[in-house]
């Protein structure tokens, strides 16, 4: 392989030869004027773990409520109670939503200021008894830190008690961008930090609960901020392995106005090219294709990454529309996606489980 | 397979960077061609503007969705002080370039063509007029009952200097047969350009893909505008896009998508390919700003243009829009100097 950029060579000789790559490695990569060059090389990884085949999933996303007593600058969601929009669903609700074909639930909410944990803990319950054959994979880690800022529930009780009750994993949201400076700076100082938000991840791997893990980018952040984030990952995933795939997500400017416009495909190709090339022991590097568009996801499957997620959307808009049902329509837009880059499209659980081949 | 070679790619390569070649190396070996032709880091664009003169049409391609039949009641033909005020408007927005397009209307006499060519010169000095695809051409020509070749000798004493690539689709005598039967052969755009290219005036190649062409095809189109190049040195750029099916006579026998990832493949292997055009543009206007961002960095150096007016897609329900300030945005976000150019891609005004 030939670079535009000569510091990419020693850089690909460790790629090939399976080594770890530094700090400064990431921070070339981030830099480089030659995007294909670490898009290649990235491309290398990912088939080298997972040949021609590309995940995604059928899910349902559940957001319980967006009352939140964070005031985060980056979040366009939440609502103050009392506040128009502010809404609340019952658990009756929720157990509604879940209907159809789909292989995993996705729970994510506001920082309720009220709703006692049990609440939580009967959500799941109820969706799990319902539906025992849907992983449910809910509340991230400042959620889980939020039960013991607000009830002093350690988060390996709560952990333990929602796995009992049917919780199979959780998302990586609430990573934000791992900085100080930029915690303050963007007002999310109210939730767990860094070293909360990794600790909260290894409590769930011991008990036997995968995780995801995010990285919000594309606002103020600097390069050396992303390396950071993604080398204190590494390190988490080294002492409790239990991550399964890193969501890069794009930040959204549609809500407010941290920055006027979303950070360029080309920037978020090569985002997801690093992360594949410095994650070297996560399994997976998401394309989280509602974030960045159905053709930027489409074309980052050659840039590093192994899957497109697949959330359904308004299941009312897909009846008008005159679909067959939900799912159908969701996979006929993932197959288009992931054929037009020659890829397999490998239909999954929320844990990886392969539900179909659809070669 | 090298990454780079000075010898010409053959038929047998170009088949195998159209197949199967790795994405990403071919991209890398496409923007390396276009860095070693073009090694400082600028992406054109020029400010333009598409109106069209009449969807009246006697051709009935399989895949328009903007021409009626004569006699149609949706049918519209625009007098030369409409066609004007169009250019007058486009000019008025910055327009240098106005790239004006009809359908194969038999009505319209020669006359039409020229007062419109000879006016826009006058009027709008500062506005190239970018008028006429090949076989509008040819219709004016079978019209007026004179040779085609006369008509490009009374375009250029009107004051015209380049011809739009369209109508291209692609270059494949089968191809051509099954969606535009009454356009002829390729030999009927290439002969055009050809007799064009010997007179003087610069022209584009385009190439519509993604309907009923195979591979050979695509290296037949891709041989024929190489062999053509050679010659003359008349092609200042090649612009591929996807077919659009929607409301076409072709929409019901073409159900594959072709998504950005068949775009980049098309415009990396044709810049590798066409080793004889200086310049291939991303066409953020068929495959979308973002594809057309990363498509900087697969052999593109040009940005097409602003299209203040558009009807051909639109027709087919593909609507899309950009302002100069977005263009300029949208080339720097993807790592490049926006340039603003002419017709014949001559820098006005860098960024």
């Amino acid at each position: 392989m030939r670079f535009s950029d000569p510091r990419l060579e020693p850089i690909w000789d460790k790629v090939r030869a399976g080594e770890r790559l530094s700090r400064e490695d990431g921070l070339a990569l981030f830099q480089t004027d030659d995007l294909l060059g670490v898009g290649r090389m990235a491309d290398h990884v990912k088939t080298r773990r997972e040949g021609d085949r590309v995940y995604f999933v059928i899910n349902r996303h559940i957001t319980p409520t967006n009352l939140c007593v964070l005031s985060c600058s980056f979040c366009g969601f939440a609502r103050k109670p009392g506040q128009a929009g502010a809404y609340e669903h019952s658990i009756e609700d929720m157990v509604a939503m879940v209907r159809g074909e789909m292989h995993e639930v996705h729970i994510v909410g506001g920082h309720h200021p009220d709703w006692p944990f049990e609440y939580y803990e009967r959500m799941i319950e109820a969706i799990h008894a319902a539906h025992p054959d849907i992983p449910i994979k809910a509340f991230t880690a400042a959620e889980i830190d939020y039960f013991w800022r607000r009830w002093k529930i350690e988060p390996k009780d709560a952990l333990s008690r929602l796995k009992a009750v049917g919780l199979s994993s959780m998302p990586g949201g609430g990573a934000e961008i791992f900085s100080t400076r930029l915690a303050k700076l963007l007002k999310y100082t109210g939730k767990a930090d860094p070293e909360r938000w990794c600790e909260i991840h290894g409590i769930a791997h011991a008990l036997g609960i995968k995780t995801n893990a995010t990285m919000l980018y594309g606002h103020v952040e600097t390069l050396a901020e992303r390396v950071e984030h993604l080398l204190r990952l590494r390190e988490q995933q080294d002492a409790s392995g239990g991550f399964v795939t890193f969501v890069p997500l794009a930040y959204q400017t549609a809500a407010t106005q941290v920055v006027p416009r979303q950070t360029p495909p080309t920037d978020s190709l090569r985002t997801i090219a690093v992360s594949r090339l410095l994650l070297d022991n996560f399994p997976h590097v998401e394309a989280y294709w509602v974030t960045l568009g159905e053709e930027t996801a489409s074309i980052a499957l050659h840039f590093g990454a192994d899957d497109v997620n697949g959330t359904l959307e308004d299941e009312r808009i897909q009846h008008l529309s005159g679909a067959s049902t939900p799912a159908g329509v969701a996979r006929e837009q993932l197959f288009r996606m992931i054929r037009d880059a020659g890829k397999i499209p490998v239909e999954r659980d929320a844990l990886y489980k392969t539900v179909r081949v659809w070669s | 397979m090298t990454l780079t070679t000075t010898a010409r790619i053959s038929r047998e390569e170009g088949r195998h960077l159209l197949t199967d070649a790795p994405l990403l190396e071919l991209g890398a070996r496409a923007h390396e061609a276009r860095m070693a032709r073009w090694p400082q880091k600028v992406v054109t664009f020029v400010v333009d503007s598409n109106p069209n003169y009449t969807n009246v049409c006697v051709t009935d391609c399989q895949f328009c969705a903007f021409y009626r039949k004569p006699g149609d009641r949706e049918a519209w033909t625009l007098t030369v002080d409409e066609v004007l005020a169009k250019v007058e408007f486009a000019a008025s927005k910055g327009a240098t370039t106005v790239l004006l397009q009809g359908g194969h209307n038999p009505v319209l006499p020669l006359e039409y063509y020229l007062t419109l060519v000879r006016e826009t010169r006058k009027r709008f000095p500062q506005v190239t007029p970018h008028f006429f695809t090949a076989s509008e051409i040819h219709t004016m020509a079978q019209v007026a009952g004179v040779r085609f070749t006369d008509i490009l000798d009374r375009l250029w004493d009107a004051g015209q200097r380049t011809i739009p690539g369209g109508g291209a689709e692609v270059l494949s005598a089968r191809v051509r047969t099954r969606i535009a039967p009454k356009k002829g052969g390729p030999e009927a755009w290439l002969e055009v350009h050809r007799e064009a290219h010997r007179r003087g005036f610069k022209s584009t190649a385009t190439m519509m893909y993604g309907h009923v062409e195979t591979v050979d095809d695509l290296l037949d189109h891709f041989d024929s505008i190489r062999g053509l190049q050679d010659e003359f040195s008349g092609f200042t750029a090649f612009v591929p896009w996807s077919f659009k099916p929607g409301n076409t006579l072709l929409e019901k026998w073409i159900k594959h998508y072709q998504g950005p990832n068949t775009y980049l493949r098309m415009l990396a292997a044709a810049r590798v390919y066409l080793d004889n055009f200086p310049h291939v543009q991303a066409s953020w206007f068929s495959e979308g700003k973002a594809t057309g961002q990363v498509a900087l960095h697969f052999g593109a150096d040009d940005w097409g243009g602003t299209l203040f007016e558009e009807n051909v897609h639109k027709a087919a329900e593909y609507v899309n829009t950009i302002s100069v300030d977005e263009i300029v945005t949208l080339i720097r976000e993807a790592g490049f100097t926006p340039a603003q150019r002419t017709t014949e891609y001559e820098i006005l005004r860098t960024y």
